[in-house]
Order: C-alpha cells, then sequence, then structure tokens
C-alpha cells in the first residue's frame, strides 16, 4: 500500500473516532494494515499430508484487541445452537489471522479490508454510544444494531456501504473458516469423504421428494 | 532399467527417445516397451509417486487457508498438480496483448505424468464429423485419417486405462464396442432432475465417460485384445491391471488417486512400460532442442539437467515430442539449424500456428426442490455421472444457429465436501442473514446448486499461435513462447447459446440463475488456453505445405521425429482431447514400431 492510501485511512479513520483512545486504536489498525506480511508463501511443491497450524507458515497479525474484536463478530454471524458450537469455538478466529496475514495478493487486499473494518466497528462504537466504547464492550443488542445496518449491502444507507461491504467479506470468511471444520461438516450434514463399497445413488426417499420416484 | 540419473544417458543410444510423460508420453512409453523397444522418457519436472504423495482423505482445516488456491497451487492446496499452474517460476511465457479477449493461459505441470495427475478425467471419442470438419462446413481442416483409423485405438485405450460410460447411439456421438466401456456411476439427484427438464427441452442427458475404474479391470480377458501374439506384453498388462483398485467413492479424483483408481499416466502407463524392463525414466531434463545430423536426421535432443544445470545430449534413432502442444512447438521452434533456420520441422512455416483451446462458458443457478434434502453421500466418482453431447448437429448444419461448431455440457450439483464457498456470497438468496437465521439458510441452500459448463469446438484461426519470443528467455537460457490469441464469431456465438441454453434449463428446473445470463458471447466467453485443452500447433495434414506432419504425426521435414500430443490435431472437436491424444499416440506407436521393424527408421 502507498503512502497517500495510508494516510488517507488514518484520516477516514480519526475522524470517525471521536475520542482520542479510538484515533489511536484506529491508527494502530492502519498501522498494521500497511506492514505488508512479512513471510512467505509455501511454494509449489508443499507437502500436501502433512497437518498445517495458524501461525507456522507465516507470522500472525491480530492484536488481543483485534483478537477480542474478531471473535464477537464472529459469532455473531455463527453463534452457538443446538446443532453445532460457534465460529470462534472451532478456531475461526485463528483461521481469519492465518488468512490476512498470508503472503499472497489476494489475502493482501482482505488483510485491508478486514483490519480497516474491525477498526471501523470501534470508531462506530464511539460515534453511537460514546467515546471510549469499544465494540466488544457493547451490549449484544447495541452490537446488533450495528450488524443490522451492515449485513446487507444492497440496502445499506450510503455512508456505510464500505462497511457493509466489510461485513459481507468477513461472514463469507467466517462461514469459510466455519464449515470446513469437522463441526461445520456436521452441521449441514455433510456425510461424505468415507470410503464405500459400491455407490447406490440417491435413496427413494430423495427422490420422492423431488418429484422423480 | 528404472529411473535413472542424467550420467546414465552417456554413451548410450535408445531406439525411441520420449519427451514428456503424461497422456501422450505415457502411451508413446507404454505401447513401445511393450513390443521391445528401448525407451528413454524424458520429463521436466520432478519424479511423482502417487500412492505416497496423494492427499486422498484430508480435509480442508488440515491445510493452509483451508485449501484455498494460491499462486503456487492455483486449483487449491490438495490439487495433485506439483510445480506446475498459470505460471510456472522463472520459465516465463509472454503475451502480445494481456486482454482477456487476446490472451493464452498456459497451464503447466512439471512434474511426472503432467496434467494426466489432476485432470477431469473426462474421456470422451471424438466422433466421424469430427475429423472431417472442413468437409462438412468448408471451414478449419479436416484430419487425414477418419474415424475408423482412430476407432480401434479408442477401443484399445478405453480397456487399457478403464473409462465408465454407456452406449447410447447419439448422434456424432460414437459407440464402444461391448467390452470396452466400464458401468457409469449411478446418477445423482442433481443429475436426474437436470436430464428430466433438459429432456423437456428436447436436450439429451446421458452417462458421462471418465477415466475412473468403477469394478475391477477385467485382467483376464483385456490383455490378449490389447496385445494379440504377445504373451510378455499381456502379463505385463494383467499384472498391471490388477494392481489398480475400483474406485471408493471418495475424495476427488483432482487430487490424483493412490490406489490407482483414476487415469493417471504415472499410475497407469508408466509401471507396466517400466517393469518391461525396457524402459529408462529421466526426470529434471529440460529438452529444449532435437539434435540433427548431417543428412538431417534426427540424433538425439539436447537437454538442461536442471538439479546441475549442466546442457546434456541423449541419443536415439527416433525421436519422439509429446512435451504438450505447445512445448513441443517451442522445442521445434528453439532447434535451428543451417538447414532450418526457422525451426526444425518449419517449412512450411506452420508450427506454432493454428493453436486452439476448447470454448468454455458457465452459468450456476439455485434449485429450490433440491433443498433440504435428507442427507445422503453423494461423493460419487467426483465429477460427471451424466452429461449432454451436441444435440443440434442437424439444425446446426442448415445454417440455423449462427455458429458453425458444437459444444456439450458438463453438469452437477450435489451435496459436495463443503468449502470456503458453501456459506459464502449467499445475499442473493438471503438478504444478508447472520446469525441464527444464517446458519439455517446455510443448511438449506447446501447441496441446492447446481452449475452448467459448455465445452465447445474452436475453429483454428490465423490470429490463434504461438512464437518464440525475440528478447525473453527462462531461467535455463531457453527461448520462451510469445502468445496470440484471437476467438471468431463461432466460438462468442457459441458461447452465447450455452448462455442462453444453461438458463432455460435452470428456469425449466424452477431454478434461480445466479449473476444472470451473459447474452454478449464475448463476455461469456473463457479466456484462451485456460479450459486447459489447448491442441494445435504442430498440425498434421495431407501435404508438407499446409502442414506440420503426415497422417502419422511423422514430420514432413524429419522422417525419424514423431509427435504425439496434441499438437498436431488439425482440430479441436468438444470432446475433451486427452482421449485423443492416447488413441492417436498408440496408433503412431504402432506405426514407429512397423516402420523400426522394416529398417526404414
Amino acid at each position: 500500500m502507498d503512502r497517500r492510501t495510508t494516510i488517507k485511512w488514518v484520516l477516514a479513520v480519526a475522524a470517525a473516532a471521536p475520542g482520542m483512545g479510538d484515533a489511536a486504536r484506529a491508527l494502530e489498525a492502519v498501522a498494521a494494515v500497511a506492514n505488508a506480511p512479512s513471510g512467505h508463501g509455501y511454494g509449489t511443491d508443499p507437502d500436501l499430508l502433512r497437518v498445517y497450524k495458524a501461525g507456522e507458515l507465516w507470522p500472525l497479525t491480530f492484536t488481543a484487541a483485534q483478537r477480542r474484536t474478531a471473535k464477537v463478530l464472529c459469532d455473531l454471524i455463527i453463534p452457538a445452537d443446538a446443532s453445532s458450537p460457534s465460529a470462534s469455538e472451532v478456531g475461526v478466529v485463528d483461521f481469519l489471522d492465518e488468512w490476512i496475514s498470508a503472503p499472497y495478493e489476494a489475502q493482501r487486499q482482505d488483510r485491508a479490508t478486514l483490519l480497516k473494518g474491525l477498526a471501523w466497528l470501534d470508531s462506530e462504537a464511539a460515534a453511537r454510544h460514546g467515546a471510549g466504547k469499544s465494540f466488544v464492550t457493547l451490549s449484544n443488542k447495541q452490537q446488533t444494531a450495528i450488524c443490522d445496518d451492515i449485513c446487507y449491502a444492497p440496502k445499506a444507507k450510503q455512508n456505510l456501504v464500505a462497511a457493509a461491504n466489510f461485513f459481507a467479506r468477513y461472514r463469507d470468511l467466517t462461514a469459510g473458516g466455519f464449515y470446513t471444520t469437522p463441526q461445520g461438516r456436521k452441521d449441514v450434514q455433510y456425510v461424505g469423504n468415507v470410503p464405500l463399497p459400491r455407490f447406490d445413488g440417491p435413496p427413494l426417499e430423495v427422490l420422492k421428494k423431488v418429484g422423480l420416484a | 532399467m528404472p529411473f535413472i540419473e542424467p550420467t546414465g544417458v552417456d554413451g548410450k543410444t535408445y531406439d525411441v527417445i520420449v519427451v514428456g510423460s503424461g497422456a501422450g508420453g505415457g502411451q508413446t512409453a507404454y505401447t513401445l516397451t511393450m513390443d521391445g523397444a528401448r525407451v528413454l522418457m524424458l520429463e521436466a519436472g520432478r519424479k511423482y509417486t502417487p500412492a505416497l504423495e496423494t492427499p486422498m482423505f484430508q480435509t480442508p482445516e488440515l491445510a493452509p487457508l483451508r485449501g484455498t488456491d494460491t499462486p503456487g497451487k492455483p486449483f487449491g492446496f490438495y490439487d495433485a498438480t506439483v510445480d506446475g499452474g498459470w505460471q510456472v517460476p522463472g520459465e516465463p511465457y509472454t503475451q502480445t496483448n494481456s486482454d482477456t479477449a487476446s490472451r493464452f493461459d498456459w497451464w503447466r505441470a512439471r512434474m511426472l505424468g503432467g496434467r494426466t495427475n489432476h485432470w477431469g478425467r473426462i474421456s470422451l471419442r471424438n466422433g466421424p464429423y469430427d475429423f472431417k470438419p472442413h468437409a462438412r462446413d468448408g471451414l478449419g481442416f479436416d484430419w487425414p485419417i477418419s474415424y475408423e483409423d482412430m476407432a480401434p485405438y479408442y477401443d484399445k485405450v478405453e480397456m487399457l486405462v478403464g473409462v465408465y460410460g454407456a452406449n447410447d447411439g447419439l448422434e456424432n456421438t460414437p459407440n464402444s464396442p461391448p467390452g470396452c466401456l466400464l458401468p457409469p456411476p449411478k446418477p445423482l439427484v442433481s443429475d436426474l432432475l437436470i436430464a428430466d427438464r433438459s429432456r423437456k427441452l428436447g436436450i439429451p442427458a446421458i452417462a458421462g465417460h471418465r477415466a475412473v475404474v468403477t469394478q475391477p479391470l477385467d485382467w483376464k480377458n483385456i490383455p490378449a485384445k490389447l496385445h494379440p501374439g504377445n504373451p510378455t506384453a499381456q502379463k505385463l498388462a494383467a499384472d498391471a491391471m490388477r494392481s489398480r483398485a475400483a474406485c471408493l467413492w471418495a475424495t476427488p479424483c483432482g487430487r490424483g488417486c493412490s490406489i490407482g483408481a483414476n487415469y493417471q499416466s504415472v499410475t497407469v502407463h508408466l509401471p507396466p512400460a517400466l517393469a518391461s524392463g525396457k524402459l529408462d525414466i529421466l526426470t529434471d531434463a529440460m529438452v529444449h532442442e532435437v539434435t540433427l545430423d548431417k543428412a538431417g536426421r534426427a540424433t538425439g535432443v539436447n537437454f538442461i539437467d536442471k538439479k546441475s544445470g549442466r546442457e546434456l545430449h541423449a541419443s536415439a534413432r527416433v525421436v519422439v515430442l509429446a512435451a504438450s502442444a505447445c512445448e513441443s512447438a517451442r522445442i521445434l521452434l528453439n532447434s535451428k539449424s543451417a538447414s532450418f533456420p526457422d525451426g526444425l520441422a518449419n517449412s512450411s512455416g506452420k508450427v506454432g500456428k493454428y493453436l486452439m483451446d476448447t470454448v468454455g462458458s458457465g452459468v450456476d443457478g439455485q434449485i429450490p426442490l433440491l433443498e433440504s434434502l435428507p442427507p445422503h453421500n453423494e461423493d460419487g466418482a467426483s465429477g460427471l455421472h451424466m452429461y449432454t453431447p451436441w444435440w443440434l448437429y442437424q439444425e446446426q448444419h442448415a445454417g440455423k444457429l449462427g455458429f458453425a461448431r458444437g459444444y456439450h455440457i458438463e453438469f452437477g450439483g450435489g451435496r459436495r465436501m463443503p468449502g470456503l464457498e458453501t456459506g459464502a456470497e449467499l445475499e442473493w438468496l438471503t438478504g444478508g442473514s447472520y446469525g441464527q437465521q444464517f446458519k439455517q439458510d446455510v443448511r438449506r441452500y447446501y447441496g441446492s446448486f447446481v452449475y452448467f459448463a459448455g465445452r465447445g469446438e474452436m475453429i483454428p484461426n490465423e490470429h490463434s499461435y504461438c512464437e518464440i519470443d525475440p528478447a525473453v528467455k527462462d531461467k535455463w537460457g531457453i527461448p520462451v513462447l510469445r502468445f496470440h490469441w484471437q476467438w471468431s464469431e463461432h466460438e462468442t456465438r457459441q458461447a452465447a447459446h450455452m448462455q442462453k441454453t444453461f438458463g432455460q434449463i435452470i428456469e425449466a428446473m424452477g431454478g434461480r440463475v445466479r449473476e444472470g445470463v451473459e447474452t454478449d458471447g464475448a463476455k461469456a466467453i473463457h479466456t484462451g488456453g485456460s479450459i486447459i485443452h489447448e491442441v494445435g500447433g504442430a498440425i498434421m495434414g495431407h501435404d508438407a505445405k499446409s502442414s506440420v506432419t503426415n497422417s502419422w504425426c511423422q514430420t514432413w521435414d524429419v522422417a525419424n521425429l514423431f509427435i504425439t500430443d496434441g499438437a498436431p490435431f488439425p482440430s479441436n472437436a468438444d470432446k475433451n482431447p486427452t482421449l485423443t491424444i492416447m488413441a492417436n499416440a498408440w496408433r503412431v506407436a504402432d506405426h514407429i514400431l512397423e516402420r523400426m521393424r522394416r529398417k526404414e527408421i
């Protein structure tokens, strides 16, 4: 990212954040965005059989404060219910951190989107509920009110479109992180990836349901 | 004879050098060694061992970034391709114009087995029309051979590699003789629904054909049909067939297959060829030049040993290029000499010319009837249980369509292993839900999506070709290819027809089209090269002026130089080219054996 863009973000985020604490947080977030990921990718011939963990291949990014915000937002999007745990309980925050820290162009773009967005949540919390408030200190109702305004970009107010685009991407990645875990696969009742002696095709009840039997 | 070190070629003269180890090279080496020829195979990539390296049941959370694609693994972390993709580090290629409409994207795989490790395994025979397209509509070029010439080799390849499918007897969609095809897998519910609604629109849907072994190969009877009168070859083929397991109906074929249930050159062609004792394989050997003697006959090849960076030479009586259409053209163009200043076997000026890919365009849809279905396992054979062959031959021939060649439809759906896309970009259906509602929405929509991908014939043209870039070299010092590309209206109109048709089918299913139907074919068509079906660049023909090889894929200019990848294809039928590459390679290798027996080469 060039210096001009960085300054633009600092000004934009600081303008939206009335308290000094918020401005400082905003600056911290922007600085993190500006620092390009320092690691290397896994190249063209990685070991496909070993198990990888977030942080092994390249250093992670989130500060403790960013992690807290990320966790709250993850769980607003995918909360625990009778069928499955919440997103953060299955490691989605770690996945998001791994994702935005990756030394690849597509992930670098998400890095900017997500870190700016997390900072925006805090500045919006302060703007709506008073200086010194951050997103994680709000009540669930207050958090939800903010999310309701940005959860669907086509219907978001003009000044919230950027935040809505952030939310859309954050939801995509949170869902991606969640449904790629054993608990997520169970949640949608995926029953494959097991060897079978033969493939029988759809059961009769399925064919009946779609009117083909 | 086995995997050898670079020094292993010193002082030896092989019967045949085969450059490349994919579908063309694998089949060529197999056929030659089964008949006793001593073969050296040179592969530019590393040795690759599917039994030890294939991530068969790995799930996304075990991979970096949940297995998403990156520049180093452009089809995802678990895709079989290593050291390959749209770019290979240190081995660039260039474009005269990088616009999506004028660019050619080139997928390479620097590994033993090449692109056969990750391919879709779709194995369709060209039909009789496909060998004589010019005779039918006056466009492009006819092959100097007919379907009848190729048919016996299609039979053999299907029996050797194992192809599932059925005989539906549709126009220009050939049946296979009894005993060639394996039973197709049962259709998924989405297949059956697509087929039912398609038929109501007059569009057929039949069993797919893929190189996946759905039941153990008939190792007692097939080898005698493949190698009549050759008990040694029969035993080798039988042993190789017995070592392959049938599909276990899980894990995507694109990862490769550690049990050999699908076709990869490395698991099907190379083991019996190695077991014959007649094949030497040298990996990390980047061939860049075919060498000639004073009489104008090929003496072997020069290659870079990638491990040491040294240039070495290997000798043989016959050289076969099967390095992939563009790479074989590159080797010829880089083989310059006093007698061939414009590149070897290029007296016609046609090397690199008439490059073709497949026309590609797709539409996705969401089908309410498929929502919230009872959970059941839909992994199946991981692709194409059914498909739609081109069905408008007569209308097209009568000039009613506005474009001259057809396409087939690859379609599918199902409750696949969830990935990063499973809960993503659902706003058009959910209105932006999150929280409990979002979880319910994902459960509801999971498995309710279908895709339609058109795969159509491109007509060769003067504006789509590759040549040597005058300035750029790769890290080995080898001049690289520069691409030129242009679609004609035959392709863009075909892409628009695909879009319209797929929209109609989705509508007939009561579904919703995602992102709409693109009526502008120039926008709907995928970038050249992106379907990875490139053929041409050294086309075969009836005379030395208008083509690079004769009907035996023997170059007109150099009698002991042959090409057995997709480069000699004078047309690129909508049928995916790999099966035809293999059948043609077997046919050419038989011819080489015959000519060698007669001491003509």
